[in-house]
This record gives C-alpha cells, sequence and structure tokens, in this order.
C-alpha cells in the first residue's frame, strides 16, 4: 500500500470523525444536520476509491438527498434549531458513554492483538466492469432476487407505516383547511392562535 | 476509472473557486454602511410580526417521508435498466413485479390522501 | 496520472466554468430579449449594440452594490448558501459529452471532463444535493418569505425529481449504458426523442419544475412571497442566486439534448468533429428558447396542483413509461 495511499485514506477517515464530532456538539440541530450530509458525502468518497461508484452514488442521492432533506424538514417543522437545553436523561448519557468506551477499547485490542505485523494488503488491481451498474444489475437479478425483491416489500411496509403514523397530522391539517376556506370563515380570527404556513 | 473521478475533484475545485472569488471581490469593492433599520426583516415595508422561523404545516415531511421511499426506488431501476438488454424476459417480469408492489404503495397513499396538499 | 494530465483537467475545468459563466451572462440577455419580442417591447438596447454589453453592466453593477445581511440571520450559512447553489449547478455537467474527441496541438482531445460509467446517476446525485442551497438560504434568512419559499422549493424539486429520474431511465435502457458518452452513442440510428416520446415530454415538464422556471416558479411567486428564497440577498451573494439558476437552465437542456436529441450528433459530424460543439449548442439554445416561450405564455400553476401534478400525474405516467419501454424492447427484441 503506498504512501500516497494512505494518505487519501487518512485524511478522509479524518474528515469523517471530524463531521461526526461536529454533528454531535452542535448545539444547533441545522448546524448538525448539515455535518451529517457532509459526513455522508465523504463516506461516499471513501466507497468511491474503494472502487464502488454505484454505492457512493446511491449514497449521496438517498442519504445525502433524501434523507437528510426528511431531517431538515422535521428540524424546521419543529423550530428544533433553536432548542438549546439538552433533554437526554442523566442514565441516557452514561449509557452512551460506556458503550462509546467499550467500542474504542474493543478496536485498539483488535488492532493490536490481530492487526499486528500483518502487513496491510495492498489494493486487488480490480478487472475494468469491477462494480459497474451492468454487473450489479445482473447480479441483483440472477443471485440476489429474492432479496431485491424483499427490499420491495420493505419499501412498501415503509410506505404504508409512513401514513399510517402521520394520520392524525394529516387530519388535523384537513381540518384546518376546511376551516379556512373563506364560505366557512368566522368572522373574527382568534387573536392568539398561529398561523401554519 | 479512478483517475476520472479525481477530474471530477479537480473540476470541483475549480467550480467552488469561481463563487468565493466573486464573493471576495465583491466584499473588497462593494460599500458597507450598515445601519439597524436597513438590516431589518424585510416585510413588505412594514415592522416585522412574529418570529422569523414560523411553524409548517406536516404536508412537507409526508411529502419528504414518501418521496424518500420511490428514490430509493429509482435508484434500484438504474442497474437494472444498464443490464435490461443482456437480462432477458424474466428479468423484465421480476422488474415489472418490483415497480407494481410499489405503484401498490403509491397507490395506497394516493387513496388515503397522503398525495393531497391541503 | 502525470502533471501534464492534471493540467490539461485543469485547463478544461477553467474553460468549462468560464464557458457557463459567460453562457449565463447571455442567457439571461437572450432571455431579456425574447420575452421583450414577444411582448412586443424591445428589450435592453442601451448598452452596446442591441444591449449586447447588457451583462457586463448587470455584473458591474452587482458587484458594486452595497451586501445586506439582516440582523437575525445565521451569518455562517447566510454567506455558504450561494456557493452551495452554485456549486451543483456548476458540477452537473461534468459527465456530458460536448463533442467528439478532436485533434489539437497533435493529441487527442476528448471533449468532456469525464465518463463514468455511472454518470446518468451522478447527474442525479448532484441533482438531489442541489435542494440544500435553496432550503439553507431560506433558513438562514431569517424571514417569512424565504423560509416560505425554501421549504416549497424544496418540497417541489424532490417530487419532481422522481418524475426526472423515471424520464431518464428510459434512455438508459435503449442504450444500456449509464455513460453519457456510450448514451449519444446510441442515438446515431435515431434520436431518443423519438423512441421516447413520453420520456422526453416528462423530462422537460420535470426539469422546469426542477430548475423553479415559470410556470413552476411557485418558491419565487413575487406577488406573494416577493422573491422567495433571496428575499434577504443583495449584491454578489443575490447574483450568485441568479446565475445558478440560470446555469441549472443550461445544465437541464444540455443534459436533455444529449439523452433525447442525439446530443452532438448531426449530419457531417463524422467528417468534421467541429462541428460536434456547434450542432450541441444549436440544440441547447432551441431548447432554451422552448423554455422561455413557456414562461412567456404560461401564468403560473397553484401549489396543491403542482404536487398533485408531481405526484398524481408525472410520477405514475413515469413508471408506465418505464415498464412499456421494458416491454417493447423485450418484443422488438433489443
Amino acid at each position: 500500500m503506498s504512501i500516497g495511499v494512505m494518505l487519501v485514506y487518512g485524511l478522509l477517515g479524518l474528515i469523517v470523525v471530524i463531521t461526526a464530532l461536529g454533528m454531535l456538539t452542535s448545539r444547533n440541530a441545522v448546524y448538525s444536520a448539515l455535518f451529517l450530509v457532509l459526513n455522508f458525502a465523504t463516506v461516499a468518497v471513501l466507497y468511491m476509491t474503494l472502487g464502488a461508484p454505484f454505492i457512493a452514488l446511491a449514497q449521496v442521492s438517498v442519504y445525502a438527498g433524501a434523507i437528510m432533506v426528511l431531517f431538515l424538514f422535521v428540524i424546521m417543522l419543529l423550530g428544533a434549531e433553536h432548542i438549546t437545553q439538552r433533554s437526554t436523561g442523566r442514565g441516557h448519557r452514561v449509557l452512551s458513554v460506556l458503550v462509546a468506551v467499550a467500542l474504542l477499547a474493543e478496536a485498539v485490542i483488535y488492532i493490536l492483538f490481530r492487526g499486528a505485523g500483518v502487513e496491510m494488503a495492498a489494493l486487488p488491481s480490480l478487472p475494468p466492469d469491477f462494480a459497474s451498474p451492468a454487473a450489479i444489475g445482473q447480479l441483483l437479478f440472477s443471485q440476489f432476487l429474492l432479496p431485491f425483491e424483499i427490499t420491495a416489500v420493505i419499501l412498501l411496509s415503509a410506505v404504508i407505516g409512513a401514513i399510517y403514523l402521520t394520520r392524525r397530522e394529516r387530519q388535523a391539517a384537513a381540518r384546518t383547511a376546511a376551516a379556512e376556506q373563506p364560505a366557512e370563515k368566522p368572522v373574527e380570527e382568534p387573536a392568539e392562535k398561529t398561523p401554519i404556513y | 476509472m479512478l483517475e476520472q473521478w479525481m477530474y471530477i475533484g479537480i473540476f470541483m475545485v475549480v467550480a467552488m473557486m469561481l463563487p468565493s472569488i466573486a464573493i471576495i471581490i465583491a466584499g473588497l469593492l462593494s460599500p458597507r454602511r450598515p445601519n439597524p433599520i436597513k438590516n431589518s426583516t424585510y416585510e413588505c415595508g412594514i415592522e416585522t410580526v412574529g418570529p422569523g422561523w414560523p411553524q409548517f404545516r406536516v404536508q412537507y415531511y409526508i411529502f419528504g417521508l414518501v418521496f424518500l421511499i420511490f428514490d430509493v426506488e429509482t435508484v434500484f431501476l438504474f442497474p437494472w435498466a444498464v443490464a435490461y438488454n443482456r437480462l432477458g424476459l424474466f428479468a423484465a417480469v421480476e422488474a415489472a413485479l418490483f415497480i407494481a408492489i410499489l405503484a401498490g404503495g403509491l397507490i395506497y397513499a394516493w387513496k388515503k390522501g397522503a398525495l393531497r396538499w391541503l | 496520472m502525470d502533471a501534464g494530465m492534471i493540467l490539461e483537467w485543469v485547463i478544461k475545468s477553467v474553460v468549462m466554468v468560464l464557458m457557463l459563466t459567460g453562457g449565463f451572462a447571455y442567457v439571461t440577455l437572450f432571455e431579456r430579449k425574447v420575452i421583450a419580442r414577444i411582448q412586443v417591447r424591445v428589450g435592453p438596447n442601451r448598452a452596446g449594440p442591441q444591449g449586447v454589453l447588457q451583462p457586463i453592466a448587470d455584473a458591474v453593477k452587482l458587484i458594486f452594490k452595497e451586501e445586506l445581511t439582516p440582523a437575525g440571520a445565521d451569518k455562517k450559512i447566510f454567506i455558504l448558501a450561494p456557493l452551495i447553489t452554485v456549486l451543483p449547478a456548476l458540477t452537473v455537467l461534468a459527465v456530458v459529452p460536448l463533442g467528439p474527441p478532436l485533434n489539437l496541438f497533435g493529441r487527442t482531445v476528448n471533449l468532456f471532463l469525464t465518463d463514468i460509467n455511472v454518470g446518468v446517476l451522478y447527474i442525479i446525485a448532484i441533482t438531489s444535493i442541489s435542494v440544500y442551497g435553496i432550503t439553507l438560504a431560506g433558513w438562514s434568512s431569517n424571514n417569512k418569505y424565504a423560509m416560505l419559499g425554501g421549504l416549497r422549493a424544496t418540497a417541489q424539486m424532490i417530487s419532481y425529481e422522481l418524475a426526472l429520474g423515471l424520464a431518464i431511465v428510459g434512455p438508459v435502457i435503449l442504450a444500456g449504458s449509464m455513460s453519457l458518452v456510450d448514451i449519444v452513442d446510441a442515438q446515431r440510428p435515431m434520436w431518443f426523442a423519438v423512441l421516447q416520446p413520453a420520456g422526453f415530454v416528462l423530462y422537460f415538464i420535470a426539469s422546469l419544475a426542477e430548475v423553479n422556471r415559470a410556470p413552476f416558479d411557485m418558491p419565487e411567486a413575487e406577488q406573494e412571497l416577493t422573491a422567495g428564497y433571496h428575499s434577504e440577498y443583495s449584491g454578489m451573494k443575490f447574483a450568485l442566486f441568479f446565475m445558478a439558476e440560470y446555469i441549472k437552465m443550461i445544465a437541464v437542456a444540455t443534459i436533455g439534448a444529449t439523452l433525447f436529441l442525439g446530443g452532438y450528433l448531426g449530419p457531417f459530424v463524422d467528417r468534421f468533429p467541429i462541428l460536434g460543439p456547434l450542432y450541441l449548442v444549436a440544440k441547447v439554445v432551441v431548447w432554451l428558447f422552448v423554455m422561455v416561450w413557456v414562461r412567456s405564455a404560461l401564468p403560473r400553476i397553484r401549489y396543491d396542483r403542482l404536487m398533485a401534478l408531481g405526484w398524481k400525474v408525472l410520477f405514475p405516467l413515469g413508471l408506465v413509461n418505464v415498464l412499456v419501454t421494458a416491454l417493447i424492447v423485450v418484443l422488438v427484441g433489443g
């Protein structure tokens, strides 16, 4: 493994860790979300350097492009970006520190006992059509057909779940919309009502 | 293959420089005489009422959620489309099944009124 | 990979960025002129002959304008948002071939920045990233209009992204590749607009919504939201949003011409490769003209109808189009 490759991986890994820490320590939820986007993007670059461009771009378009937009919607919907007090309990934090320490210890032990003295394998020279979209498509529809179709069912249940979970909000919104119809609008709007845009 | 991605990296760096330089030049050349009235939040010339970050309706979130699911579907369709010529009829039927299952989800969302913007 | 190659790519990148910036300047003039003609006006004609220096005058004016930052704004993101908006607009064209390989200075120069086997997916990924600039601009301004414009823009863009993605699946099936170079080559016998009429129309409508152009310019609806997400922006930062919008117009027109109108292909292009870029530019100009024409002819669509159109018409239509294309390819025998 050449020194240049080591440098690239080290740098990318450093960015991943820094953005993850930034996400955890930001007091503003929008900043946290942005750090997470950066984190996803860097992980995508890592995938790309490992020779998996399809996964890298899927990572960008699904995680950074769709999931984080959803997160931002939630943050803005709740106005959560300006909530500063910590709502997590004490036990929660103790537990998370314990888990973090355990994981770190595990990684250190692994590196010390299993990784010591082992020469890091050079990147195998990949065949030109490695992880090409055509190869992925062929695998997806031959060897991994069942998981692929199960994915469809999981996505379907996600749609149904999402719609079921938001039914109360949607009904409330429908009522508000009905109340805002000009014909039924009361002459005097209650002054303390906060408008919803 | 990796080199091609490096070219995209170079291009992104160059592309980032253009707006940065534009902002820096404008920052150096433009006048800067702020005063409280000039910097107040714009609201059609009247005084700003309420916070700038009001509460928003839940529809944005619901559409984001439904979008996420179908976005995953679209991403899955691309490798299928590329390999399609090499796969034959069986894959076409399988992909049709995949699309049909998710179209079922779309119809469910439609019937439940989740796609109605209020 | 040596220093010479890297230099070549830096030069290519700079040329591309400058071309897009120049293109942006003259697309604004083009739009103003065309709309003026459609509305029986003359349009800008004071700066230079026929107003050709108008974009330069605009740029100079915007550089010397004072930049305001509203008191309640989140300063860091307020400055970052225009940059995040411009970057995807500029970089999305990296995978589009602008012409056949040329012989320049004794070496073969490919007229594209890069040719990757997931080119189409790259376009989709960059498109899905481009919502952030607008959302953040709206959020950081601490202004109700900006916030509402930003949210509307995001919801609209993600809704039409699905239809856009499905419209692109058709050409990918026909070409059997996601590389745009291969997709252009596959159109030698026939343009994909002929083989994929539904996909073509779908792409056109969805791309209008994706770049927030009329009749889908709800995020900037002047009458109700003043200027939408960039209400609070002024000077150069405002210009950058403007630039992003027009470069995105050029980008979707170029990508559309590449996917559906045969890209740089045209008569005699194999004999005289230099004709390739000219054909592409001609196609892009026609596409931009239609976009401007649509803007001047159609009124803005209401927001609930906009969402209904995206989810209940274009998205199902895209699914059906993919299935029908697959079926026909199987029947004809690919």
